[in-house]
């Protein structure tokens, strides 16, 4: 299924690429680009999350476990929301300007290359620190006991213990944030652009939307799915982490923990990691709740469009999890891990690239733009489904481990299987699963902007109008009615798996 | 009659071969050293493991490729015979009608299968609401209900205390003795064989054997059985 799915759309692409229209010195500035903001990025963002994860795992404070799950919620945090909060805190007259203007410096500007990357780095840094934070937590405890008895200080303890994990699993966190920037197209929409810092993925929708340039997008839909398709490759042999797993609040009893000035040099990592973190978004609550009530009606009218999406893509998602979960099981052996494979391969398959591929499939038999919403369902469902396949397959191999033999004996097979066996028992990952795709669904700004028309716009493509509008007030409010939208679908689904008292 | 034609069962580089008949209500324990190949066994039979070759027939059926619903039989692991999501009632349900939507009748046959088991009041009860034992009358309510003519043990009371196993495998013969099915039992236990199982089917060595009479193979065991004994 999505195999088949991933050949007809990267035929279509190759079948209009032959068309007129080759790659510019703009184009390979592009992929230039892109490579170099993605490896910055990556790079920034594991070794900060290096020294940050490393205090946390060490440390015990209140509100320790809130902050670690905090740090779970850039994943499922809109993109220009914040972007929205970086402005507010980097921006031309944001709360660094202001302090150096009153003493007196010259300003920082955060267009451009150095704003991609901190954007980047604010999304990454927490997901790269929760990475390593789960190498932390998996050391075992006796491990730190034999190390305190034979005397080992936190040099000694980290060139031994925690070295060892960090070359382990850093390589593994550098690829899946340098594949996840490789992607990246609302952050270089907003804080890039320009001849210098266009990412392949914004010249696509340049050259789609602008330039009316088919052949070019196709062309560059394809450079683009050669990229992320050669960082997949090399992501999988080195085998991913996840960031998405429990067991990291369990702080360990450690016995290397240094002096007060240690202790201080811990403590000021962890607060600035939480500021950079919490500030940007406190700063767009803060300018943006005054102004809900006052939002225009087309915000609302976005906002139950953007909702049907979120929910459309979710019950997609779901069920494609669910279908291919238990295909891979049924196949077994090589076939099935093919198609595992497949169902994870659309981690390197990038909006805009599925979304030129649906245009052109869609133009020879009706108006692409008619098919805005359904198609930015379909695309973000097929976004979120490898992380559904990753959370619901694992659970369904435990599931038929333990209680396929007996659901076998006693004829438990087809729907009934599903309704009485399979479903109770995924019902956490499932609901886990279902916030995700809701929340990054409601978010996501990408694949619309192909497609959509002034009036079928969702809500990431509204408070992009009134970004670039500078309608700045009624920018703050939608991106808090668009944060509250996303955690609050990703809260209800969530807690709906949990809900289950199970036995 | 369940017979075994030359059945032949590969994995990977293990082999097992088993020829043997058990008559209809006969009641056959099923031992030999552990790693010989008892559970394979009891999983071939159950449709759980391919057949190589060979042949299975109960009565005149050959039943060697059926898939393992459609045999007539009923079958207990180790662990996890109950669904842990699902209440007592529900679990024993399963073996009448795998889409849980019973008439009155057929609720109060299940009630009546657990008050049969000693468990009258507990419907409600999810497996972790149970101990141990009430676990296994789950279970075994589930059996009485399905009435199928062939019933097979891989060891379901393992973890049990003696005397709870005791009290479990009395239970097992009263069912075996009101539903007249034949039963297959793996154990370690050779007390359990004498206890309950008249006659024996010795696993050691890539063969299936039997059946003995449990008495006198016990008495003057084969070398394999000898060093499995010590």
């Amino acid at each position: 299924m999505a195999g088949g799915a991933e050949f007809w759309r990267a035929g279509a692409v190759a079948w209009w690429a032959e068309g007129p229209g080759g790659l510019r010195a703009a184009d390979w500035a592009a992929v230039r680009f892109t490579l170099w903001q993605a490896l910055l990025s990556a790079a920034l963002s594991v070794m900060l999350a290096v020294p940050i994860a490393r205090a946390l795992a060490r440390r015990r404070f209140v509100g320790r476990g809130v902050l670690i799950t905090l740090m779970g919620a850039p994943f499922i945090l809109p993109s220009l929301v914040a972007v929205l909060g970086l402005l507010a805190v980097f921006g031309r007259a944001g709360l660094v300007n202001q302090g150096l203007g009153a003493l007196g410096l010259g300003q920082i500007n955060i267009f451009g290359l150095h704003g991609v990357v901190l954007a980047h780095v604010f999304y990454n840094l927490p997901l790269a620190t929760r990475i390593l934070l789960q190498g932390w937590a998996a050391i075992p405890a006796e491990r730190f006991r034999l190390a305190a008895s034979l005397g080992f200080g936190p040099q000694a303890s980290f060139r031994q213990l925690e070295w060892p994990m960090l070359r382990d699993l850093a390589p593994g966190a550098f690829l899946v944030i340098f594949l996840i920037c490789l992607t990246s197209f609302s952050v270089a929409l907003t804080l890039g652009g320009g001849p210098r810092a266009t990412t392949v993925e914004l010249a696509i929708y340049q050259a789609f939307r602008f330039d009316f340039d088919m052949g070019r997008a196709a062309l560059l839909a394809l450079v683009q799915f050669g990229l992320c398709a050669a960082a997949g490759v090399l992501a999988w042999r080195v085998t991913l982490p996840s960031a998405l797993g429990g067991g990291m609040d369990r702080p360990v009893q450690r016995y290397d923990m240094g002096g007060a000035a240690l202790r201080l040099w811990d403590g000021a990592l962890i607060a600035g990691g939480a500021l950079f973190l919490v500030l940007p978004l406190a700063l767009v609550a803060l300018r943006g709740l005054p102004h809900v009530a006052g939002l225009p009606p087309e915000v609302w009218h976005s906002a139950a469009r953007s909702l049907v999406v979120a929910i459309g893509a979710t019950g997609v998602t779901l069920a494609m999890a669910l279908a291919l979960a238990h295909a891979v099981l049924a196949l077994g052996g090589g076939r099935g891990a093919v198609l595992e494979w497949l169902g994870l391969a659309a981690l390197a398959a990038s909006p805009l690239v599925v979304g030129t591929g649906l245009y052109l499939l869609i133009r020879p038999f009706a108006n692409p733009r008619d098919l805005a919403l359904l198609v930015t369902v379909l695309v973000n469902a097929a976004m979120a489904l490898p992380f559904a396949l990753r959370l619901i397959l694992p659970a369904l191999r435990a599931v038929q481990d333990s209680h396929g033999r007996l659901a076998d004996s006693l004829g438990l097979h087809g729907l009934a299987r599903l309704r009485i066996l399979s479903l109770p028992r995924l019902r956490r990952p499932l609901g886990f699963a279902a916030g995700l795709t809701a929340a990054l669904s409601m978010g996501d700004l990408g694949v619309i902007m192909l497609f959509a028309e002034r009036e079928g716009a969702t809500l990431p493509m509204q408070l992009y109008r009134l970004m670039t509008a500078y309608r700045l007030d009624d920018a703050a409010g939608t991106a808090v009615v668009l944060l509250g939208a996303s955690l609050a679908l990703f809260w209800a689904c969530d807690r709906w798996g949990r809900g289950h008292a199970e036995a | 009659m369940l017979r075994l034609d030359d059945v032949a069962i590969m994995q990977g580089g293990f082999a097992l071969g088993a020829v043997f008949a058990v008559a209809q209500g006969e009641r056959v324990a099923v031992i030999g050293p552990s790693g010989a190949g008892k559970s394979t066994l009891l999983g071939a039979i159950a449709g759980f493991v391919p057949v190589a070759s060979g042949q299975i027939f109960w009565g005149a059926a050959e039943i060697t490729r059926l898939p393992p619903a459609a045999r007539p039989l009923s079958i207990l692991f180790q662990d996890n015979n109950l669904f842990p999501h699902l209440s007592a009632a529900e679990n024993v349900a399963l073996g009448l009608k795998p889409s849980l939507r019973l008439t009155a009748a057929e609720q109060a046959h299940v009630a009546h299968a657990l008050a049969r088991v000693g468990l009258a009041g507990l419907e409600a009860r999810r497996p972790a609401q149970l101990s141990g034992g009430q676990q296994s009358r789950v279970a075994l309510a589930r059996v009485l209900l399905r009435q199928k003519p062939l019933l097979l043990l891989d060891e379901p009371f393992a973890a049990l205390g003696p005397a709870l196993k005791a009290e479990m495998l009395a239970l097992l013969a009263e069912i075996c003795t009101e539903t007249g099915a034949t039963l297959l039992m793996v154990t370690h236990d050779i007390a359990d064989a004498r206890a309950i199982a008249p006659e024996v089917i010795l696993v050691a060595e890539g063969r299936a054997e039997g059946p003995f009479a449990t008495g006198a193979l016990l008495e003057n065991p084969p070398p394999a059985l000898r060093a499995y004994l010590g």
